[in-house]
Order: C-alpha cells, then structure tokens, then sequence
C-alpha cells in the first residue's frame, strides 16, 4: 500500500486519529500527513468525516429509524439514472444512494424519527416520481457491523488481564 | 488421609503472575500491559477453515505426530524462512502449544538428577518443567548490561558446563532481547565444548525487528543436539488454539513422542486445521501484525525515553523491559495499578535477572498505550 493508501486506511479505522498518531503509524513526517489528507480532500477523495453510531445504544426516544428501499425505474428518452439520481438525493432523510446491478435499480437507505415517518416520505417523495415503477422499504431491525466497525457489547478484549 | 502435593510440586512457588493477575482482576477500567499474548484475532481464512472442518466433522484424533499436511507444511515453512532443514516424519512433532513440546522435552530427554542451564529471566514455565521432571536448574542470569543476550562468558561464570542442557528463548519474553547470527555462533561453542542439548524456544522468531531471525540449529554441529520449538500463538494470533511444534533429530522427537502419546495423544484437530489455512494464506496478516507491533515498540521506547526511565532498546517479541525506578518492582507495579489503573509485571516474576524490571507488553492498541504511557508518566512525576 502506498502512503496515501496507508493514511486513507487510517482514516476509515478512526478519522479522529491526529496527525501525529498517523505519522507514527505510517512512518511519515506530520507535515507530509496533513498535505496527503488536503490532498484527499481536495481531489475528493476524502468526502466527509462521521461518527458511526449504534443507534440501538440510545435511549428509545432519541432512536432513529432506518430502511433500505429498493427502486425500480423505467427510464425514457429524456431522463437518466443520473438524472434520477440528483432528485432524490436532494432530501435530507436520504442517507446514502447507490445504483445497482441486479433485481432493482437503486438502492436507498432513509432514516427518520419513526416508521411513519420513513413510510410516509417513500410514498409521498418517492413513489411520486414518475420514472419510479416500484418501492420495497426493509426497515432496519438490528444492526451487527456499520462501516467496518462491529457492534458488540464493546468489552472486546477478554484476554486475561496479566498472563505469562 | 489428606491430598499432599508431590515434592517436586512443593518445590515450585506458585507463578508470580498469577499475583497480579489476580490484583487486576479485582479491579475495573484497568489498561494492562501485562499481556503476553497478541491482542489480534487470528487471520480470518485461519478461522474459517476451523469453522469448516467443525462444520465437516473434523473431530476426531489426528496423528500422534500431527497431521501429515501441517508437518509438510512446517517443514517447509521453516525450510523457507529460516534455512532449517526437518524430515516431516521422523523430525517433527506437532504439540498443544510450545509449552507442551517443552515439558515433553523436559520429561522425555532428561534424566532425574539432571542439571539443566536456564537463561534468565526467562518464560515463567522453564524452570517449573525442569523441576517436574526431576531436573536441577542452574540459573544463568543474563544482564541489561548486554542486552539480556546470553553469552560465553555468562555461560561459563554460571556453571552452565556442568549442565546437560541449556534453556533459552530469543526473541525473549520477558525482555524483548534477540539475538544476531554473531552472538548466538557463541552460545553454540559454548554448548559444543561442553556437549550441551539446547531447548531453543524461538516461538516469537516471527517477531523480530532489527534483524532477521536465526536459529541455532543452523549453526555447525548444532542441529544434532538442538530441540527447536515454535508454534502458532504469536506469529498468527492463535494462542487459544493451543498449537505448536518441536523440531529436533529422530531420537529425541520419538522420545518425546512417546510421552505425547500417553498424556495428550495428538495437538486439538480443529487448530490443526486452522494452522494448515495459516501456512497456506496467511504470511500477509503476519507482516501486517509485525508492522503494527514495531511501530508500538518504538512509541513505547520513544515515551520511556521521554519519561527517563531507562529501557534497553528491546527488539523482538512484544516486550520492553525498563528498568524499575523504584528499590521494589513488586511494590512499584501495585501501586502503579492501584493508583493509575495500569498493569505491568515486575520483572521478578520471570526469575534471576529480572529484579528490578518491569514487563511492558505492548500488545495492546496504539490509543491504550498511549493512555497508559501518559499515566505512568503521571505516576512518575
């Protein structure tokens, strides 16, 4: 991997890692750290930084709600995926927006305060769109693993305390 | 009539680990450096191919020896990387973890009455497995002073001729030490002259940092009376599969076969599996895992430098070794957790030598050391 690649790997492991822990793990200086990451983010690369959060570790009324929706388009003459693509992604409750191979056409997650909430925009914001043929919603029931990072108990290190 | 532990269990004073750990335990929100493990899961192909002999019914006996693939694939492993050549039938014997081909050897190579040189500080089983198969340890104290590396005139100024055996293990725990081609051609004089078997430990030969590893039993003349001993706890983060290995000429490997074969029979089936995916796939995740423990190591040295407390720069394994700013070790390390939350082990608990030491293990992650650097620097100040 190069060093570009290493400090990319580093920030997905923890993007709140300082420059100074990534010099240390990659062996560059700090100031060839912080130009990589402008670098990534000028290039845009590096799109963004977020806590991955556990949303079942909150208290029940600050939990949100999250579905994947599957959708399915005809296109015509006029309009493409992109096309498509740019008018939903607009919404703020549309988390993520992917295009896809297989039985549907885009995948899109949405998170909102209730299943309500959830249901109500798919139906009013996004079935409503002409080239949409077809929406399944699957709401999140429990989550294991997001963006790499697993959701156990979070007392991972069981090993015993002193050993030979 | 009441149970009495045998004599030669008497003679061994309980583990002075065991004493921290049971302190530690006691306590929440500990960061323990007293770890002598990898703080790694083993690489997932090596988990997954336990899973699927599980899932195949895999769950019989192997081999006494082990099973024949996983000695093929030592054999050629070792060949490789460090130029050892081992007839996977007759030279190799797969074991529950290195601790088991060492207490075979002990058992099956020593005589009661037998006098076995043991480097010190050392893995806290060696002198206990000499002792329970009657052998008498003769202490052979190695010193800060020359990086805790064994050498001829320590050999000689301890008594060690007078031994049948020699003990050691490099890259050392408790101290980190290693030692280069150079200095161990010296141990191997010293064990030709006085006609030494050597029990060379090199179960953390995959983790050396300055230089490439040798064994001994590359030198001249000391295949013939080495037992090499390795494994797969720390090369591939498998220390609960229990799996290890011993290397050594037909003699000794069926001598040690026949005690194997009356206490444990064969090494567990299923790690046996995981150890052949290991082989097979898995050399990435070891340089990955040694990468990520040398950049620890030269976080930990770097602070200790910092903090002035005196450390030799340790180079394999996944250990430092400072040196105790305080008279007592013991007294240092329980009110280093008491007061900061933070496990060591005193350099006593691996016998002669390790007085005023302390053992630092850095397998832990680069936020917990940091954390546990910046309190011992609380607690020094």
């Amino acid at each position: 991997m190069d060093d570009r690649g290493e400090i990319l790997a580093l920030l997905r492991e923890n993007a709140r890692y300082t420059t100074e822990d990534m010099a240390r793990q990659t062996g560059l200086d700090e100031d060839e750290v912080e130009a990589a990451i402008e670098e990534l983010e000028a290039e845009g690369v590096v799109r963004g930084y977020q806590a991955v959060v556990d949303w079942d570790a909150l208290d029940e009324d600050e939990e949100r709600v999250r579905a994947t929706v599957e959708l399915n388009v005809t296109l015509d003459r006029e309009t493409n995926y992109v096309d498509i693509a740019d008018r939903i992604a607009k919404f703020p409750q549309v988390r993520s927006l992917r295009l896809v191979s297989g039985d549907y056409d885009f995948d899109l997650e949405v998170e909102g305060d209730s299943m309500q909430e959830v249901s109500h925009f798919v139906s009013d914001k996004i079935a409503v769109i002409p080239e949409i043929t077809q929406t399944v919603t699957h709401y999140v029931m429990d989550s294991y693993k997001e963006q790499g990072i697993e959701f156990g108990d979070g007392d991972d290190d069981d090993r015993l305390s002193v050993s030979p | 009539m009441t149970f009495e532990p045998a004599d030669r269990v008497d003679q061994v004073p309980p583990s002075g680990i065991r004493r921290f750990f049971e302190l530690a335990e006691e306590m929440d929100d500990i960061i323990s450096l007293g770890v002598g493990e990898p703080d790694f899961s083993a690489p997932w192909a090596a988990r997954e191919a336990a899973i699927a002999s599980l899932e195949q019914g895999k769950t019989s006996y192997t081999a006494n020896r082990g099973k024949r693939e996983l000695r093929e694939l030592i054999a050629a492993d070792v060949d490789r990387r460090y130029d050892l050549d081992y007839d996977p039938d007759e030279e190799i014997l797969v074991t529950a973890g290195a601790s088991e081909g060492l207490d075979l050897a002990f058992r099956a190579l020593l005589n009661p009455g037998d006098a076995v040189a043991v480097a010190q500080p050392c893995y806290v089983s060696y002198v206990p497995g000499v002792t329970f198969a009657g052998g008498e340890v003769i202490d052979v104290p190695t010193r800060a002073a020359d990086e805790f590396k064994l050498t001829y005139e320590v050999l000689e100024a301890s008594g060690a001729a007078e031994a049948e055996a020699l003990v050691y293990c490099y890259p050392n725990n408790p101290t980190g030490a290693t030692m280069t081609e150079d200095e161990l051609r010296e141990v191997a004089e010293f064990a030709r002259e006085h006609d030494l078997i050597v029990f060379a430990d090199e179960i953390y030969s995959e983790l050396s940092y300055e230089h490439d590893h040798t064994s001994i039993a590359t030198l001249p003349g000391m295949r013939e009376r080495t037992v090499v001993f390795n494994g797969f706890s720390k090369a591939y983060a498998m220390t609960g599969m229990r799996l290890g290995y011993a290397m050594a000429p037909p003699e000794a490997i069926t001598a040690m076969n026949r005690v194997h074969q009356y206490t444990m029979l064969s090494a567990p089936t299923t790690a046996q599996h995981a150890a052949i995916e290991a082989l097979q796939t898995c050399g990435d995740e070891v340089v990955d895992m040694r990468e990520q423990y040398d950049r620890r190591r030269q976080f930990v040295l770097s602070r200790f430098e910092e903090m002035g407390l005196e450390c030799f720069p340790a180079s394999g394994a996944f250990y430092a070794f400072p040196e105790c700013p305080w008279d007592d070790a013991n007294e240092f390390a329980e009110a280093l957790l008491e007061e900061e939350r933070v496990a060591v082990v005193p350099g006593t608990a691996f016998g002669e030598g390790g007085d005023g030491h302390l053992r630092i293990s850095y397998a832990t992650g680069l936020g917990d050391l940091k954390e546990a650097m910046a309190r011992l620097e609380s607690f020094l100040e």
